[in-house]
């Protein structure tokens, strides 16, 4: 595919390799924020190629960190008989209290995966006598795909559709992570796509206040490479500034129709990330103009409340605190095949990632 | 987040007043919603995530940025001393700095 | 199963890696059962073996082998349940019959017969009906294969999905081959015999909720003819596989449990073709783990690899034909690739269903 294909050369990786390893006199531990970036890093092996670059796997994944409380509300949702509920399919294995959406399929529960929340738009048109459900899930990046099919909804007047919102996001997120008095992280690849809608004036600030090198990075090999060479030239030099190591998708000022309508139809909330927990103003929910295609009104399931698993460690792991291999329940109680907290579901999570692709290294131990 | 794709647009249509396109992922023909690039042409390169064009491809910006990865530690050689950059590379202090 | 030494790494035991109650997780058949891949393998291993109790055969691979006196018989069976029924490149009715082909053929056998068993959502038209028995028909009179038993059934309208189609079918196993998943040798070369990720990248992209253009059609064949050919080379040839759901990853992950052995792959040799690529790239998918309906993967001693892969190039059904890998002493039961970077990947037996996913 064309300007994705280039950047996986692995000519030019070795290079990109060999100039960061010239350039790092001592070991430095990066977090990437985005759970895609998480994926390219161990589908490739690029961590391997850099053994003294610690890579911190951070919680990039909106799987990984949705909170608890929504999948239980989205899963009470699903089982309804008039509803047709329609996710991404990274949602489908992600556990609630007790099951997931797979399971609320096979108790006749009509779950549908689509590609694009459009889809879950044309749906509830195809199905005028049906309440139609789609769950908005995702960070920066995905919120103006949801956002403008509220919209159109409102606009149209497909009043039998409703949106399930649980935005994250990330600024809010980087400044939780080193406030933690356990941090380790000494710098941010930030999550290139989130960049690509929001622009990269969120990130100054938090380089200032921290004292952390911020590097807007892509997801192609060689994207990730350069964002960690430009990362790592800073920190051998003691700065600790915003830089945009993607600047073939991503501008300063972001897209401005999209953040336009995101102030529209969104609106900044508390939000408790799964594992990690409350981060105050982390989140978006719907606004005042939307909320009658609100599905947690529309359903009635605004009140629910839930208790996470205490086995579960996923938030240390978010955090960058532990390896997932380090906590108990790895890979005994909790695997890809039947997974305690999120990080095991998504295969960007860190630990199914983990799973995965490190049995290799963690058996020669 | 943010599995999103290059691809190229073919051609773009209104769709109950939303503005769409058919865009080319290298033999993929996908529609994609173009409201957040209004002034977006056919023809040019769009980053799509889940049905929606976020930004428009800034294709100097890759041709530039592959011409440098190519181009890296070949000016250094050119233009750095010798000895500084094999001492580096050896992980040892300049050898001329100790000289002199 | 893991234990943390004194030095503060875990360490894990690869034999016990699996969660040991792997059906405590959900009362009911989900789908993730059908997928091809750990959840199949594990309803089968802890629902289907230990309820048909002793009567079971605990071979139970894809194709039985059965002696009857000096004669060796192989015999398999296989439903179709996909949606939609017809797709680019074929239809269920192509697959119905080439699926238990070639699981016959993976024996090594030459089909001879099949049946085919229909069952009919109420409502569906005749029309459509009608097309897909013409396909039944064509298909098996391509093959060489006659259809000599079937059953119909009908069922309610919603209960169904238009069309399910259940084929079995009798080979006669070549007496040259001797293949068994259990055979695969450390040395081993694995060859692929065409292009990976067609059928599966075809068939998605006139599901609803995911629709996308493409040329790729899918590449459902026989390939009965195809493995005559390799026994035709005088090859000892020790495993052959068709990597239908779950793709070649899943084929090779079980492949590797059965053999004990493990496999090394390099990811620059896989043919994938552009648009399989590009179709994955766009849901986030691995082609390794995206069905094929028309290909084979081979394992064959080292030295016979080439001889084979010759005449597979020089079969229309395998001009496409690559050595992928090869088996090796490490990571008995894993499967690796060996990445474009020079890094190292596993390739993992996929749990489910494929989901395109966001992330």
């Amino acid at each position: 595919m064309k300007y994705l294909d280039e950047f996986s050369d692995p000519g030019l990786a070795r290079k990109l390799v060999d100039q960061i390893k010239a350039a790092t006199s001592k070991r430095w531990s990066i977090m990437e924020v985005c759970g895609g970036q998480t994926h390219s890093i161990i589908r490739h092996g690029i961590d391997q190629l850099l053994p003294d670059i610690e890579m911190i796997h951070g919680p990039g994944c909106p799987v990984c960190v949705t909170p608890l409380e929504i999948i239980d509300k989205a899963l009470e949702i699903a089982s309804r008989p008039q509803v047709i509920f329609c996710s991404f399919g990274d949602m489908l294995r992600v556990p609630g209290s007790e099951k997931d959406l797979f399971r609320v399929k096979s108790e006749g529960g009509d779950v549908r995966v689509v590609y694009s929340p459009l889809d879950a738009l044309t749906i509830a048109r195809d199905n005028p006598h049906r309440q139609v459900v789609f769950f908005g899930i995702g960070f920066e990046t995905t919120a103006p795909a949801n956002a403008m099919t509220v919209y159109q909804a409102k606009r149209l007047g497909i009043d039998n559709f409703s949106l399930l919102v649980s935005h994250v996001l990330v600024p809010p997120a980087v400044a939780a992570i080193m406030e933690s008095p356990t941090c380790r992280v000494q710098a941010f690849l930030a999550a290139g796509h989130v960049c690509t809608v929001m622009g990269t004036d969120e990130y100054p600030p938090l380089c200032e206040k921290y004292r952390v090198p911020i590097v807007v990075t892509g997801f192609e090999p060689l994207d990730i490479l350069e964002g960690i060479r430009r990362t790592v030239l800073q920190l051998e030099s003691g700065r600790y500034e915003l830089e945009n190591a993607y600047s073939r998708a991503v501008q300063a000022a972001g897209n401005v129709a999209a953040r336009a309508m995101l102030l529209d139809v969104f609106a900044v909330t508390d939000r408790a990330w799964r594992g990690i927990g409350m981060i105050p103003r982390s989140g978006w929910r719907l606004s005042h103009n939307y909320r009658d295609y609100d599905a947690e009104y529309r359903f009635s399931v605004a009140d629910m409340r839930t208790e996470e698993s205490s086995i579960c460690l996923s938030g240390k792991v978010l955090q960058g605190l532990i390896k997932p291999h380090e906590c108990p329940a790895f890979g005994t109680l909790c695997t890809p095949r039947n997974p305690i907290g999120a990080t095991m579901v998504s295969s960007e999570g860190a630990c199914a990632a983990y799973y995965l692709y490190r049995r290799l290294e963690v058996s020669h131990v | 987040m943010c599995l999103a794709v290059p691809g190229k647009i073919l051609s773009l249509n209104d769709c109950d007043g939303t503005l769409m396109s058919v865009v080319d992922f290298g033999g993929i023909k996908k529609e994609v919603c173009l409201e957040y690039i209004p002034d977006a042409q056919v023809g040019q390169y769009v980053v799509v995530h889940v049905g929606f064009a976020l930004q428009r491809l800034d294709e100097e910006s890759a041709i530039r940025t592959l011409a440098e990865f190519e181009h890296l530690g070949v000016l250094e050689e050119e233009f750095t001393d010798g000895f500084e950059l094999a001492a580096r590379k050896a992980g040892l202090d300049n050898p001329n700095e100790a000289r002199s | 199963m893991s234990e943390t030494p004194p030095n503060g790494r875990a360490t894990i035991d690869m034999q016990t890696w699996v969660c040991p109650v792997p059906l405590r997780d959900t009362p009911n058949v989900v789908m993730g059962h059908g997928g091809g891949g750990a959840m199949s393998a594990e309803l089968i291993e802890h629902l289907f073996l230990p309820a048909f109790g002793p009567a079971a055969d605990t071979g139970m691979g894809d194709s039985a082998v059965i002696d009857i006196g000096a004669v060796r018989l192989a015999f398999s069976t296989d439903s179709f349940v996909v949606k939609p029924l017809v797709f680019p490149g074929g239809s269920i009715g192509d697959l119905a019959v080439n699926g238990t082909i070639n699981d016959l053929a993976m024996a090594g056998a030459r089909p001879l017969v099949l049946s085919t068993a229909f069952i009919l959502e109420e409502g569906t038209p005749l029309f459509e009906l009608s097309r897909v028995a013409q396909a039944v028909g064509t298909a098996a009179l391509s093959a060489g294969v006659k259809l000599v038993t079937g059953d119909t059934k009908v069922v309610d309208a919603g209960h169904g999905d238009g069309v399910y189609i259940n084929t079995a079918g009798i080979g006669l196993v070549d007496e040259r081959a001797d293949i068994r998943p259990q055979r695969a040798t450390i040395g081993d070369v694995i060859i692929v015999s065409g292009d990976i990720g067609v059928h599966g990248v075809a068939v998605m992209s006139c599901r609803e909720g995911l629709q996308f253009d493409t040329t790729v059609a899918s590449d459902t064949a026989p390939l009965h003819g195809l493995v005559a050919a390799m026994l035709d080379t005088g090859t000892d040839i020790h495993v052959l596989r068709d990597p239908t759901r779950g793709g070649v990853a899943a084929a090779l992950n079980e492949i590797a449990k059965a053999s004990k052995i493990g496999i090394s792959l390099d990811e620059q040799r896989l043919p994938i073709p552009a648009e399989v690529r590009d179709a994955c790239g766009l849901l986030g998918l691995d082609p390794l783990q995206v069905a094929n309906e028309g290909k084979l993967v081979a394992f064959t001693p080292a030295e016979e690899a080439d001889r084979v892969l010759a005449a597979l190039r020089a079969h229309p059904l395998g001009a496409r034909a690559a050595v992928i890998g090869h088996c090796v002493a490490e990571h008995p039961g894993m499967v690796t690739a060996r990445t474009a970077l020079g890094g190292t990947r596993v390739v993992d037996l996929p749990i489910g269903e494929q989901l395109p996913r966001i992330c």
